[in-house]
């Protein structure tokens, strides 16, 4: 093989690139699609369904959701015994992981999909129970086949409510009390 | 009048570009040419081994993600399958292809990087890194159908995966399949026969396979020197054993030989993606496993061949919900071992080009 002859089929190969349009996307103006399950940062939080059983403060790894409770004389059987008081997501130390999702028995705690949420001190970093409410409810369809079988997507269609995000009915007591003593 | 050296030490620190990541090597020079040197390490501790003993098992999948950080799929597939050994768990059949095909994406990711950081390094500024990096999107978009993610994706859980693939995904795949040869025959026709590659990596950095055994060298940096040695053969874990694929070995044990098994293996992956597409069995992607799991006390090492070479876990359990133990043999740290042997007698400029050909990783070297 003579000499120059890779370099020119290299050169060859970029020429043609070089033709191609550019994959580049300018981000501010552009933007990437992303997918329905992608998990983000805006965290989906429904009142309505939340009962502050903690299970999603367990089940991370870093510890870093905090939940403060009070008894609220509500009925067991409607899964309200508790009022809320404190719950805050520390999103500087989160890392997506969403095992918090994954844990949540009653479909309240959802990933959002941004990744914008650059703020100028850790302290605004937290998101505190406030922020949860009046957060946008378009939940991602990580880990909620019920919300993918419908085909919904978080970044085109409208918000839901708490009603529309759920598996399943609320399970009788009969039934929770199984499921503790089956799974420990 | 005759000029009197001496030989100097130069740090080239852990700051540097072409050392992937913080690694420092003390290098002792005379004039050019290297006459002995000393790897520093440990920039990037950040302590894997001990947070995984205060962590629940399926909390620790989490964890791995951060150790080889351009291949996650393949640590979480490690981890996972050192629990179900432990634990005695059956994963489904389904969630056992999904991670075939998850962790063989994530290997063409890796030599994608590999190849192209490689070539960064010899001094084809961003051309070549861009192509590898382009279709590298691709890859990362199909992830981030799969498990929402782009980087750390924590997957697999103990007993298959956490969620089947959404119904969009195939259709995806199978198009990704379909184009990926061609891309990888244009990155060919741009690197084999390129004389300035031939002339910097043609015997340059040889590693004779004796000297590669003895060091417990293991992956593509061992096979490049003419060992058939794949984890994926000699011990098969998951559906392996039902796929067809060939095992690239090299001949000389250079740089070109390292980057040209690299680039064979993407072409294998590609054979193991389409046969695991082809034959996916419907069913359940997970087994009902509890989320704080409680093993019997015991140990278990499980290992696999991450795109670096053999990865292993090893646990061992007290029946506790977290291990007492957990040991990770990473590949990129014992792929160091040669590194004095390999780089003894070269110049300085083969210098980055011998360790870019390695492949490490300082997320896993340190861990």
């Amino acid at each position: 093989m003579p000499y120059g002859l890779g370099l020119l089929k290299g050169m060859l190969v970029t020429l043609t690139n070089f033709r191609r349009k550019p994959f580049t996307i300018q981000y501010p103006e552009e933007r990437v699609p992303q997918h329905p399950r992608f998990r983000g940062e805006d965290f989906v939080w429904y009142e309505e369904r939340c009962t502050g059983c903690a299970s999603c403060a367990k089940f991370c790894p870093l510890g870093i959701i905090r939940i403060v409770t009070r008894p609220s004389g509500m009925q067991t059987q409607e899964g309200e015994k508790y009022a809320l008081e404190v719950f805050d997501i520390d999103l500087a130390r989160c890392m997506f992981c969403g095992l918090c999702v994954e844990a949540c028995p009653y479909d309240a705690l959802h990933m959002g999909s941004g990744f914008e949420r650059a703020r100028y001190t850790r302290k605004d970093l937290v998101m505190t129970i406030d922020e949860l409410r009046r957060a946008p409810k378009r939940p991602s369809t990580w880990f909620r086949p019920q919300l993918e079988g419908k085909g919904y997507n978080p970044h085109t269609d409208r918000p839901l409510e708490w009603h529309e995000v759920g598996r399943h009915q609320a399970p009788s007591l009969a039934d929770m009390q199984g499921r503790w003593v089956e799974e420990r | 009048m005759t000029l009197q050296g001496e030989p100097v030490i130069i740090n080239i620190g852990p700051q540097h570009p072409s050392t992937h990541g913080v690694f420092r090597l003390r290098v002792l020079f005379d004039g050019e040419v290297v006459q002995d040197l000393e790897p520093v390490f440990g920039y990037l501790h950040r302590g894997t081994e001990k947070l995984a003993e205060e962590r629940a098992y399926t909390q620790i999948v989490t964890l791995t993600d951060r150790l080889d950080y351009v291949s996650s799929m393949t640590n979480n597939h490690a981890y996972v399958l050192a629990v179900e050994k432990l634990a005695r768990i059956r994963p489904t059949e389904r969630g056992m292809y999904l991670r075939v095909i998850a962790a063989e994406l994530s290997r063409l990711a890796s030599h994608l990087v590999a190849t192209g950081f490689f070539l960064q390094d010899l001094g084809a500024f961003a051309t070549p890194l861009m192509y590898c990096f382009r279709e590298r999107e691709r890859i990362l978009d199909l992830m981030e159908m799969l498990c929402g993610a782009r980087i750390t994706f924590s997957y697999m859980r103990p007993g298959g995966v956490f969620q089947d693939a959404p119904p969009d995904f195939w259709p995806a795949i199978q198009q990704f399949l379909s184009e990926m040869p061609h891309y990888l025959d244009e990155l060919e026709h741009l690197l084999t026969e390129n004389e300035v590659i031939l002339a910097r990596t043609k015997g340059v950095g040889i590693l004779p396979a004796q000297v590669a055994i003895n060091c417990s060298v293991s992956g593509p940096v061992l096979r490049a020197s003419g060992v058939q040695w794949d984890i994926r053969k000699v011990d098969p874990y998951d559906v392996y054993d039902r796929l067809e694929f060939d095992i690239p070995v090299g001949t000389h044990g250079d740089c070109y030989d390292r980057m040209m098994v690299r680039l064979q293996e993407m072409r294998q992956s590609l054979r193991i993606l389409g046969q695991a597409v082809r034959d996916i069995p419907s069913g359940p992607a997970r087994a009902p496993v509890p989320f704080f799991l409680r093993p019997p006390p015991g140990e278990a090492y499980a290992h696999v061949e991450s795109p670096k070479g053999e990865l292993g876990f090893y646990l061992v359990s007290d029946g506790g919900i977290s291990p007492y133990r957990c040991k990770i043999r990473s590949p990129s740290f014992i792929n160091l071992t040669p590194l004095r042997e390999l780089l003894r007698g070269w110049k300085m400029a083969d210098l980055i080009v011998i360790f870019g050909s390695i492949d490490i990783n300082m997320g896993e070297v340190d861990r």
